[in-house]
């Protein structure tokens, strides 16, 4: 049931309930069909309503009835077609098949249909209940635990370790390691190049993760070794960058 | 039942709801009402769940517009997405409405810019509870930035033609985090001072120009309050603008390009 949208669903529900409908109604005899056409019916034009008539007309004279109308002289010069009777429409209209064209002979489908949904209500309601939940963890959060603010800012006293926000403490980890230019230029300018290029130099188009087990690799590796370098800056730098853990040496850390 | 007694001697409530029930159809109808709420609006006279509502609540909404009207169903799976696109971008609207507050009682100069965060803690109503806010939620947007980030990697969602909102993204990635660097300094105090030290230091080695790149960041050769008072414009001002031009962007290249990836 989930993979049918509503409002198909209720159309279909509908027209079964119309087909019904019509049912009941196809019980009353043909004539009175004929006389009070149904809004179906009123669709056709009146010329061809009066040639089916005729038809009609002429199929239960025996075939003797000259012709009324120009489609009618088909039927005419065969006789033995005539005295057939064609199949005839609840209305009494005779319907005939022309042509069957397959739809790949004058139809280009480009675009393949997809499964969509309406963004009222399946998209916006989850977004309304994220936006909730973040605005009630943030507020929650906020009433119990206070932003940091410490004393004045006072130039001639520097704190031990002085540390960077969390988010660049991996480059001052880094800093440990390298020389400044390096560990404060060079690798996060080329890190940075190398992410806004990613699209052109991975050339692979599959999205698929068992098709890209080298670019996720490579991703996670960078990630995770971000992710440690931050971590160890934060966590495991005491006094003089120096490295502590903080079970025995305590937290340096404020965010 | 009403119809059972006198017409006069109809109960209050039943005449109570009669009269509410005119109400709302007078106004509903007027011409004020509907000039007001464009056609699918829920507030509308004879609004009914079909699917041409649906499509008019999302255009006839200048908020909402920024969807399409339909998206693929895959789309709406939170397992997919997790939010964390639309939950970045709602942290910005929730700091820039915290930060609109905080700018009430806050003066960018270093004689006034701690004091005035004190006072804001101690004796404004909801004070402290706003600057929490606005920390907090500037930590969880730098977070859920770099999840995204992650999130649309591992989804190889940067692929062909999505590669220029990639970039686009990284470029917001990087303003998040400058916008997050800059807001660090304002409060001026120990914390704020020596990180942005350190960070403004590690900036000096730019090859060749380091000397200018530290002086143009500082507005002068030390941290003061030149310092302080063109990191608050540019926290408050210019990376706002600068950044909302690129969500902007990033928001329109998201449809252009075909809606969210996938499926996988």
């Amino acid at each position: 049931m989930t993979e049918i949208p509503e409002h198909l669903r209720k159309r279909a529900e509908e027209a079964r309930k119309k087909a019904e409908g019509a049912g009941a109604a196809a019980e009353v005899p043909a004539d009175a069909g004929a006389s009070a056409p149904s809004e179906g019916e009123s669709k056709i034009p009146a010329h061809l309503l009066e040639r089916s008539r005729a038809a009609k007309d002429k199929a239960a004279g025996g075939g003797t009835a000259t012709a009324t109308a120009p489609a009618t002289t088909a039927t005419g010069a065969a006789p033995a077609a005539a005295a057939a009777p064609l199949p005839a429409a609840p209305g009494g209209n005779v319907q005939r098949l022309l042509t069957v064209v397959k739809s790949g002979s004058i139809q280009d489908v480009k675009a393949v249909p997809q499964d969509k949904v309406h963004v009222w209500p399946h998209l916006l309601v989850v977004e309304f209940v994220a936006a909730l939940v973040i605005t009630a963890f943030t507020l929650i959060f906020s009433i119990f635990v206070n932003a940091p603010l410490l004393e004045l800012a006072n130039f001639n006293e520097t704190p031990n370790p002085s540390k960077a926000p969390w988010y660049f403490l991996g480059l001052q980890e880094l800093l440990t390691m390298f020389h400044p230019m390096v560990a404060g230029v060079t690798i996060p300018g080329i890190g940075i190049f190398v992410l806004i290029m990613a699209p052109y130099i991975d050339k692979n188009p599959s999205n698929k993760p068992e098709d890209r087990k080298f670019a996720i690799s490579l991703m996670t590796l960078f990630l995770m070794s971000w992710a440690v370098l931050v971590m160890i800056g934060s966590f495991f730098r005491g006094p003089g960058f120096n490295f502590v853990f903080p079970w025995d040496a305590g937290l340096f850390f404020e965010l | 039942m009403a119809t059972t007694n006198k017409p006069g001697k109809q109960p209050l409530i039943e005449k109570l709801q009669q009269q509410a029930s005119d109400l709302t159809a007078n106004v509903q109808g007027s011409q004020a009402w509907n000039s007001i709420f464009r056609p699918g609006s829920i507030f509308r006279k004879g609004y009914t769940d079909s699917p041409r509502n649906r499509s008019y609540v999302i255009m006839n909404s200048v908020l909402y517009h920024l969807h399409p009207v339909k998206v693929k169903r895959h789309a709406v799976k939170v397992s997919y997405t997790l939010c964390l696109g639309g939950l970045s971008f709602f942290l910005f609207i929730l700091l820039t409405v915290t930060g609109i507050f905080l700018m009430f009682f806050y003066r960018p100069t270093a004689a006034q810019a701690w004091s005035d965060i004190y006072t804001l803690q101690t004796s404004v109503t909801f004070g402290l509870l706003v600057r929490n806010m606005h920390r907090w939620a500037a930590h969880l947007m730098v977070l859920s930035v770099f999840l995204h980030m992650a999130r649309v990697f591992y989804h190889g969602a940067y692929k062909a033609p999505r590669e220029f909102n990639w970039v686009i993204g990284v470029i917001l990635l990087q303003l998040t985090l400058l916008l997050s660097f800059t807001g660090y300094l304002l409060p001026w105090d120990q914390l704020a001072l020596w990180a942005v030290t350190v960070g403004t230091n590690m900036m000096g080695y730019t090859p060749v120009f380091g000397e200018q790149v530290r002086f143009v960041l500082l507005g002068g050769v030390e941290i003061g309050t030149d310092t302080l008072l063109r990191w608050y414009v540019l926290h408050v001002l210019m990376l706002p603008f600068v950044i909302v031009i690129f969500m902007a962007i990033h928001f329109w290249r998201v449809r252009k390009d075909g809606g969210i990836s996938g499926p996988l």
